[in-house]
Order: structure tokens, then sequence, then C-alpha cells
């Protein structure tokens, strides 16, 4: 099947902070602009935008795509506002390509923005509000507590130790001292996380991402305006994204079959039978730091319960065979819930033209993916980009 | 690629003031079934869905989490769109057109029967740095737009006042609609005002509904015995969010959405290519402004009555809101481009059993998502 090639041609974002003084729009102008000027653009060149933004319960605002239209280039044009709670970041991306392979448009601002410190006195609370509200709801759970029980699902299936876990926050927060925008970048060892304050058990302090305010930016062009406006545009190759059921409570959660499934939605777009050879770097999603593995393999990187084992072998190190979060990633840069899946997307964008900076992993990559995760531990969203265009 | 994308299927709930009797989740079941059945397929035939829903209105974050189970959308690709369902069907027409998916489901449904205070949480959808704090009821927003509307254009209360009449009147011969009433202009004009120049009854009342629309390409419509309504061309628009700096007279983001549906439908002359208009009248005012911004009255001068079989002024009969529109069916919030574009595939397969136009092959169905945005959609239909 061949699609008309889109392909990202620019790409910004804002610094990842707990608490920002702009307001939200202000962050969604800063990243669009940020994008725009990276490929030398006006606003009057983009035929639509698009906003990727989670629950309104973070920003205080109802209808919150409307209130965020005019920072995100949504003026007197096309505009719409997408989400599926943390998987926004990479889905928005999808949401962007069909924009234009539709041959509807030839150009989209893809927009993703948070503003989470305007829930006093902490955004965890609101997030009270995800949960089922007659069956859940009433035994007060959070975050913190159902991802624990995920975690401790995943390490008891494969006898995974919390040691194994904890790498991945030292490798994050160390790959993260390496990017501009980071909230939390250090250098830390497993025995910083080990000690940190246990949250939800198994789940330490020094697993968790932040709650964060930021915004990220692509934009996103077809395949000969795009070689007009950049020698090196990275394309999109494939797109994927799936949601299971609501009712968690009723899923093994030791394995994200979701996540499975929209890799392999977009692993067969992108022509990739072979993901762990073809794949060059990897960007999962990692608000908790168990989750990057369990991504991973979800993502077919790595077998069933290997994940941390490939992980102690320096594999998914950024001069690893296969660099993973090269980024910092959310444990690392931040977690400003839609802005975070697109960051990882600008990562990858700058990755593969050689402009990570201190961040860029050897060799010359030419493909990768990108995954973000949400819901009640319901939703996958996958996007693979490269340097080769896809043949139409 | 890039197949033409047609309506196979539309299943739709009958508007209520509320439904204790049933969940959400219920009604989205019901429009589902009742969708899939109209169009011919299983649920484990569809590829995609699209929900169209506001947190806050549903009482629940991150809401699209409550909807693939009873879609028969689990482990399927999944997304919600803080939008109009108008703008659902632009977005399943866009995954269809790009060649991705041949078989897409858009849902939307309203249980603002839930919400204790609406205006509370309409309250929450104003600037929070320079409108909030003045404290005044939304509504005001619209009240000030019909009188800088009515001023620039020369269009009186009596006017708006028909709107009202026309639309609950139709609203009788609709088995799907919330307040059917057989209003006359004078029974609203002696009613009191909310926020002058706007009068209470001129704002249409909310109700309960679900639909659900099912989208095919061409190619997989085939395949199917339901008659295709050919999707002829989609718009959607915004213009400024902020009070302070948008147009209050005309409706820029209908401009806009609609010359993006005309240019894709090959329409020049929209009061004579189409045969019948199902658009926004949450407000009876915004009929008419509507109306001017799709170009239907000349933009200078909008002037003339509205006869109670929809005709229009100054451009002889025009079919508007012949389903009731809000005011007759009630106001489904999200699900309302979706009640009005399930009015067009009716009137074009020739179902619209006591409403039914003798002349029905092109629909136009508008939408716009209230005060305080500037936010709105156009679906082209043809039996064609």
């Amino acid at each position: 099947m061949a699609y008309r090639p889109v392909a990202i041609v620019g790409a910004g974002m804002t610094k990842f902070m707990r608490r920002a003084l702009e307001t939200p729009k202000e962050l969604a102008w800063l990243a669009a602009k940020a994008a725009l000027d990276s490929a030398e653009m006006k606003l009057d060149q983009i035929d639509g935008a698009v906003l990727g933004s989670a629950p309104d319960a973070f920003d205080g605002v109802h209808q919150k795509g409307e209130y965020l239209a005019d920072g995100c280039g949504g003026w007197r044009k096309p505009y719409l506002r997408c989400y599926v709670g943390g998987g926004t970041g990479v889905y928005a991306i999808a949401q962007g390509w069909f924009h234009v392979a539709s041959g509807l448009f030839d150009t989209a601002l893809v927009v993703c923005e948070e503003k989470m410190s305007s829930c006093r006195p902490h955004p965890q609370a609101a997030f009270i509000s995800i949960f089922d509200p007659i069956t859940e709801q009433p035994l007060k759970p959070n975050l913190l507590w159902i991802f624990a029980l995920e975690q401790n699902r995943y390490m008891h299936v494969h006898g995974i130790t919390i040691e194994e876990i904890a790498r991945v926050s030292v490798k994050n927060k160390r790959n993260a001292l390496g990017h501009p925008s980071a909230q939390l970048g250090a250098e830390i060892t497993v025995k910083d996380v080990l000690d940190s304050e246990v949250m939800a058990w198994p789940v330490h302090r020094l697993m968790v991402s932040p709650t964060s305010d930021g915004a990220a930016a692509v934009v996103l062009a077809a395949g000969d305006v795009a070689r007009r406006l950049t020698s090196k545009p990275i394309w999109i190759q494939g797109v994927g994204w799936c949601l299971d059921t609501a009712y968690w409570t009723n899923r093994d959660l030791y394995y994200p079959e979701y996540v499975e499934k929209a890799a392999w939605m977009a692993y067969r777009m992108a022509g990739i039978r072979e993901p762990r050879k073809e794949i060059h770097i990897a960007e999962p999603y990692d608000p908790f730091a168990y989750k990057e593995l369990h991504h991973l393999e979800g993502l077919q990187l790595a077998p069933k319960g290997q994940a941390p084992k490939l992980l102690a072998d320096g594999v998914f190190d950024r001069d690893g065979d296969l660099p993973v979060t090269p980024s910092g990633g959310l444990l690392g840069v931040g977690n400003p819930i839609a802005a975070a899946g697109t960051m990882k997307i600008c990562e990858l964008f700058w990755q593969l033209r050689g402009e990570a900076g201190r961040r860029q992993v050897p060799g010359k990559p030419e493909r990768g993916v990108a995954q973000a995760w949400g819901d009640l531990m319901q939703v996958g969203t996958v996007v693979v980009v490269g340097t080769k265009q896809p043949e139409s | 690629m890039n197949e033409r994308a047609a309506v196979i299927g539309v299943g739709v709930i009958a508007a209520r003031p509320s439904s204790e009797h049933v969940s959400f989740k219920e009604m989205m079941f019901e429009a589902a079934q009742k969708a899939y059945a109209d169009a011919g397929v299983d649920a484990p035939e569809i590829e995609s869905f699209v929900t169209c829903a506001e947190d806050l209105t549903e009482g629940i974050s991150i809401f699209d989490e409550y909807t693939p189970d009873q879609l028969g959308a689990v482990k399927k690709p999944m997304h919600t769109l803080a939008q109009d369902g108008l703008h659902g069907i632009a977005d399943a027409v866009m995954q269809i057109r790009s060649g991705l998916f041949g078989l897409v489901v858009v849902e939307a449904h309203s249980k603002h029967s839930n919400l204790e205070n609406p205006n509370a949480i309409l309250n929450y959808a104003l600037d929070p740095v320079y409108n909030r704090p003045l404290g005044f009821n939304p509504h005001v927003i619209a009240g000030l737009e019909m009188n800088a509307f009515l001023h620039e254009r020369g269009i009186t209360e009596a006017q708006c006042a028909e709107v009202v009449a026309k639309n609950r009147t139709h609203a009788l011969k609709n088995i799907a609609a919330a307040y059917p009433m057989n209003l006359h202009p004078e029974d609203v004009e002696s009613s009191p005002y909310l926020c002058y120049p706007l009068r209470e009854a001129e704002i249409a009342k909310s109700a309960d509904g679900c639909a659900v629309v099912v989208l095919a390409s061409e190619s997989r419509a085939k395949q199917t015995k339901s008659r295709p309504i050919w999707v002829r061309g989609v718009g959607f628009a915004n213009d400024s969010p902020t009070l302070e700096s948008r147009d209050w007279i005309e409706a820029q983001y209908i401009r806009s959405a609609a010359a993006m549906a005309y240019r894709q439908a090959g329409i020049k002359d929209p009061a004579d290519e189409i045969d019948l208009f199902e658009i926004d009248d949450s407000y009876a005012y915004k009929e008419l402004q509507h109306l001017a911004a799709l170009g239907i009255y000349a933009p200078a001068v909008v002037t003339g009555s509205v006869g109670a079989n929809g005709e229009s002024c100054g451009t002889g009969k025009l079919a508007v809101n012949i389903s009731g529109g809000s005011l007759g069916i009630g106001h489904t919030h999200e699900a309302s481009g979706l009640y009005r574009l399930a009015e067009i595939v009716f009137q074009l397969r020739g179902e619209a059993g006591p409403r039914q136009l003798k002349k029905a092959k092109v629909g136009l169905a508008q939408s716009w998502r209230g005060v305080p945005t500037t936010s709105g959609a156009v679906v082209i239909l043809g039996s064609e």
C-alpha cells in the first residue's frame, strides 16, 4: 500500500518545568514558533493546525482546545484538538499525518501542550477523575497506585528485580543532562533510586517522572513541499494506535498488548519485518522506570521479560546497539502529559538529522520509533520515522 | 488512496430532556447497534473509531477510556476529538482518503442532564485571566453578539423569533425531537429576555441523545448493501478564541469552513446547488448569521423574513432546519452536528417520512461549538 509521503520539516519545544510563568497559550505559542522558525516558515504557509492536549482538568479550562487555538496557530484556519491521554504526544503526529496524507492539506502544524501546575495543591490529585466514577473513584486510587500494580505484575511474571528497573532512571536522567529543555537531568546511581522514598510499593520516587508544564511542536509537509523546505526531511514511515478495554482490572498487566498492535500497524506501513534489526533508535514512553522496559517488549524490541537484561548489558545506552531514550525521556526531561510524547518525536527528528548535540547517538541512524501510552494503562500510540522517503 | 468517502450507516437515539434509565455507555451501545445494522456491517469489521467529547461535560477525564467497549472498538484504533461531531466526520474522511482505513465510525452523545450546574461548566470555558474574573453568564456573549449582528445587518428581533417558531414547529414531524411545539413568532416575542436582545425562548434547551455514523471508502461501500451517501466536501475552521479580537458580526469560522467544503464539492452557488441546510441554531439569531456566512444571503445586506416552511428571504424557497434544528430537537452539544448530518442522510435516501422534501440530492450540515468559541464545521453530502 502506498501513501502520500509526509515528512517532518521542523521541530521546536519549550523548556519543561514544574511551574511555568507562561500561560498555556504562551507555552503553545513558544513551541509552535520554535518549530516554524526551525523550518524557516511563516504561519500563513500552514494549511491547518492540530493540537494535542490531555485532560482539561490540568489547565483548568473547559474546551481547552478552543482556548489554545491561537497559541497553536489555529486562527482563521482549519484547527482541531485530539487526544488519547498520555498517548496524545505521539498520536497527534499520526493525526497530522492523515491530515496531509488525505490530500486535504499540504502542510500541518502539530502542537502538544500541557500546563499541569495550574492544578493545586498538586496535579496528581486531578487524576482521580480518570477513574470509573462508580466502581473505582470511591476507592480513591491514583496513578502511583495503579502503576505500582502493573510494575509488580511485570516483575512477578518475569522475576525482574527492583535494581534492574532502577537502571532505567539512572540511564535516562543521565541522558537528560545533555538536553537543554530538561527539568530533571541528573547523575544518580541505582542505590540513590532504591534509597528514595517508596511512593507505592514497588515504585520509588526516583522511578517516577515529574508533573510538568511545557509544549512541543512539529511542522509536517507533503513530499514535494517538504523537499523544497528542507534538505533533510524526516519521513513519517508508519503510524499506529490501539485502544484496549476500559476494564483494566480484567486484563493481565504484565504485557502491553495494545502497544504491540499499534507497533505492528506502524511497522507494517513502514515495511518493517524485524523491528529489532531495522529500528536504530527507540523513544518508548517512560513515565515510570519500568514502563520503558514494558514498552520496549510491546514494541518488539526485546523479547518478553528480557528488556531488563539487555539494559544491564548496555545494549540500550546511547552508544549501545539500540540506543533507547537518548533524549532523557519523561524521567529526565519532564512529563507535561501531551507534550512529552512530542518531545520524543522531536528527539528522533534531531537525531536523524545529526542535530542532537551532546545527545547525538553515534553512527548514522536512519530510522527511529517513538511510542506513547495513556488512558487506563490502555492505549499505545506509535510513529516510525526515517531518512528514506516511503514509496508513493 | 484518495478514494472518496460515503456515509453508509446512521444510528440515532431520540433526543430527550433527560435519560435516567440509561448510562452514556448504554446510549452509545444502542446507537451503535442501529448504525451497524443500517450499514450492514458487523462491529469486528470496523477499522477505526472517533469519539467527539469534552471531559468536563462528561464528568470524566480522558473520556476515550470509556468508549471502546460499547462500540466494538476494543484493541482497535480509537481516539477522542474534543470537537463537534462534524469535525469527527472530517477526521474520518481524512483517515479514509489517506488510504489508511476503509471503514471508520464516528460517535458523539449528550448526557447534559447529568450536569448539576451547566452554566458553571460553561464558565470554565472563558479565558481565566481576562474574562472569567468578570463573573458574567457566558450566554451574555451570545446576547452581545446578537445585538451587534442585528444592528449591523438590519435584522429584526421579529425575524429571530420566526426562526424559533419555524424550527420548533418543524420538530412536530420529527419523532427524534425533544422539544416539538406549535409556536408562533408572537409567542416568542412576548417572552422574557435573558440578556437583551436575546430571549430565553431563543436559546436551544439541552437534550440527551447519541448518534453513531459509519463511513466507508468507495470500494468498501460497494461491499455492503447499504445505499452510500457521498461526502462531497468537508470544511472546518476557527476564528479568534479571544472575545476582544474576534469578528462579532460575521461568523468567519463558517465562511472559512464553507469555502473549504464548497471547493471540494465544486459548488459555486450554494443556494442554487444545495437542496437542504441543517445548520446551527443554538441561539435563534445564529441560524441567520450562519446562513449569511454560508453565502446564502448577500453579506452586506440581510433582510426579509423567514417563512414557516423554511423559506428564506430574497433567495426563494430554502429548506433550513427541516429536522427542527437544535431549537426543536434539543441541543445535543457535541452530537448536534451528527443529528443534522443524520437528517440529511435520511432526506437524501428518501427515508425522512413526514419531513421528506421532494428534491433532496445535496445537503449541507453545519455546526458551531457554542459560546465562547469560534469553531465550526461544514459537511456536504450528495446522493450521487
